[in-house]
């Protein structure tokens, strides 16, 4: 059990998969409950765009692919507010492709490069440098904290954005406040997930949540602590039956998923029986009896 | 049947003013050259066929439609420089019954851009439960939405938009899809609110619950076609000139009421008023 602890590289990636997890636990309820669930996979393909770019005119990462994935969502969340007949699956589909095509397009255009950008795509939890563990702590924590600080206007914008603005809530300016949020995760995210499997991190969580609780406030601290648990269980199974941590992660929080299907079921169906026997009991004679007495 | 205050146009207190306006979305006009006065105290019924510029009335009222000529001036202040202080209750077709919050959650949205604190305090809690328990609904603050009857869904956010005590409410069609039952008791809930000193205004296609309980009612079709007591506003002209179909109109126990007509084929549509007629 404390062996792995015993390698560094494997405690920083264990601190940062958890963190990650949280992170995107948290990111993610909005995102499901936008019905946006695309956005995570788009924008985290986005950001390898911005990756590219990046490197290309020698900026540093974290900051290049933020402002890229931040313009991405910004453009997307334009597009669908400038063009109603848009919806955000499409817009998400065409910005965030054609900004990947341009990562893609810069890779083949300059084949000097000497950096692999398969960390970016696959994730590489073996990697997580110091660097990386603070850049996640910082986004993580201020995250938290920008969510705390939005939380009322937030779950407004998200519920119900078209009747908010009439409450005082500037939906306009939530919108962008979130995507820059969605962006400082993704990009965090990176290292540990990759690209492909970010949207996975960023959907599972939320949606197992929603299966336990019809409470938003218990939702979203479920999907938190649901997300850190499969960040944490998933580096571990990935020392011992030796696969891709990112797959690893993302295979746990499946499983829990499963779990709170059939427990979601079970429970329905236990209600249903329920409803029914009282429903049956109303109707007998003897509860008739008790209704005229 | 209610007992509404009486219609007062003799005072010059108006809470919502519409001076020539044109208005619409995207440079094209919805609604024109409109020019009405909303008295404070007022319980005003809209009414129109889809597409009429009902909505649009309500959200223009509200400040979100592009007003291309004229003025909308609410309390006195033009809606371009300042937001209305007014509650509103939308169409619950657009709403989310699948969204995970609670009763309480949707009626303390009310208060969402108050403050910065992500909880809210005791006395914005007991308020809300406060006018829930007004509302018949504080039984249920903790009850998921979809877990609801339309009755209570309605009320939801009627809370929702009381919480900010506002002297003027707009309802976008508080009656669609409830039954007969649960539409008076809104109706009862809104007219009660309307004593209390709200000024109501609604939008809804039920052109003779308005004639049945609601002193004034104004007609819309992409301009104001007229205003008034019902039983001087329901005649077959003005009526025709609203939905673009002939109505009949019938009196039934004092009230003026317009009779379903449905397209003759076969018989005499001329035959079937006059039978109307004659039995009033």
């Amino acid at each position: 059990m404390f062996e792995p602890l015993q390698y560094e590289f494997f405690v920083r990636g264990l601190i940062a998969a958890t963190m990650v997890g949280a992170l995107c636990g948290l990111v993610g309820v909005y995102i499901v409950l936008r019905k946006m669930s695309y956005i995570g996979h788009g924008l985290s393909h986005a950001i390898f765009g911005g990756a590219v770019v990046s490197y290309v005119m020698g900026f540093n990462f974290y900051i290049g692919a933020g402002i890229w994935g931040f313009l991405s969502a910004l453009l997307i969340n334009a597009t669908t507010r400038q063009k109603r007949f848009i919806a955000a699956d499409a817009a998400i589909g065409i910005i965030t492709t054609a900004s990947f095509a341009l990562g893609v397009a810069l890779i083949s255009r300059y084949r000097t490069f000497t950096r692999s950008f398969d960390a970016a795509l696959f994730g590489n939890i073996l990697g997580v440098s110091d660097n990386d563990l603070y850049a996640i702590l910082g986004v993580t924590v201020m995250t938290f904290l920008a969510v705390l600080l939005v939380y009322r206007r937030l779950l407004f914008t998200t519920f119900d954005p078209e009747v908010a603005p009439f409450f005082g809530v500037n939906t306009a300016w939530i919108d962008s406040f979130f995507s820059l949020i969605l962006a400082g995760a993704i990009v965090v995210s990176l290292q540990v997930l990759g690209a492909t499997l970010i949207a996975a991190s960023l959907v599972i969580p939320p949606i197992t949540a929603r299966l336990l609780t019809d409470n938003f406030n218990r939702m979203i601290t479920l999907s938190v602590v649901i997300g850190a648990s499969c960040g944490f269980v998933g580096i571990y199974a990935s020392y011992y039956v030796d696969i891709a941590s990112g797959a690893s992660i993302v295979l746990v929080a499946a499983g829990a998923f499963v779990l709170a299907m059939i427990y979601s079921s079970v429970r329905g169906r236990i209600e249903t029986i329920r409803g029914v026997a009282a429903r049956s009991q109303v109707g007998s004679p003897a509860s008739s009896q008790a209704l005229v007495d | 049947m209610l007992h509404p205050r009486p219609h007062d146009t003799t005072g010059s207190d108006f809470i919502v003013e519409f001076r020539d306006v044109t208005c619409g979305y995207d440079g094209a006009a919805a609604l024109a050259d409109v020019s009405l006065k909303v008295y404070r105290g007022d319980f005003v019924g809209l009414v129109g066929p889809s597409g009429a510029g009902k909505t649009t009335l309500l959200r223009t009222v509200l400040g979100s439609v592009d007003v291309y000529r004229g003025e909308v001036l609410v309390n006195g202040k033009n809606t371009r420089s300042s937001r209305p202080a007014a509650g509103y209750v939308p169409q619950l077709e657009t709403i989310d019954w699948n969204f995970p919050v609670t009763v309480e959650q949707v009626v303390l949205m009310g208060h969402a851009s108050e403050g910065w604190l992500p909880w809210h305090g005791k006395q914005v809690r007991d308020r809300a439960y406060s006018i829930m328990e007004q509302l018949g609904i504080a039984h249920l603050g903790k009850r998921q939405i979809r877990a609801l009857s339309g009755g209570q869904q309605q009320r939801t956010f009627l809370g929702r938009a009381l919480l900010s005590s506002p002297e003027l409410l707009l309802l976008d069609e508080p009656t669609a899809g409830v039954d007969i039952k649960t539409r008076d008791d809104i109706l009862h809930l809104l007219d009660k609110l309307n004593h209390e000193g709200v000024t109501v205004l609604m939008t809804t296609h039920e052109i003779n619950a308005v004639a049945a309980h609601l002193p004034w009612v104004i007609c819309v079709n992409r301009t104001l076609i007229a205003e008034g007591a019902p039983s001087d506003v329901y005649t077959p002209e003005i009526l025709e000139r609203t939905y673009g179909a002939k109505m009949t109109v019938v009196q039934h126990e004092g009230m003026t009421l317009v009779a379903e007509t449905p397209h003759q084929i076969g018989r005499s549509a001329r035959h079937r008023h006059q039978k109307i007629g004659s039995a009033s």
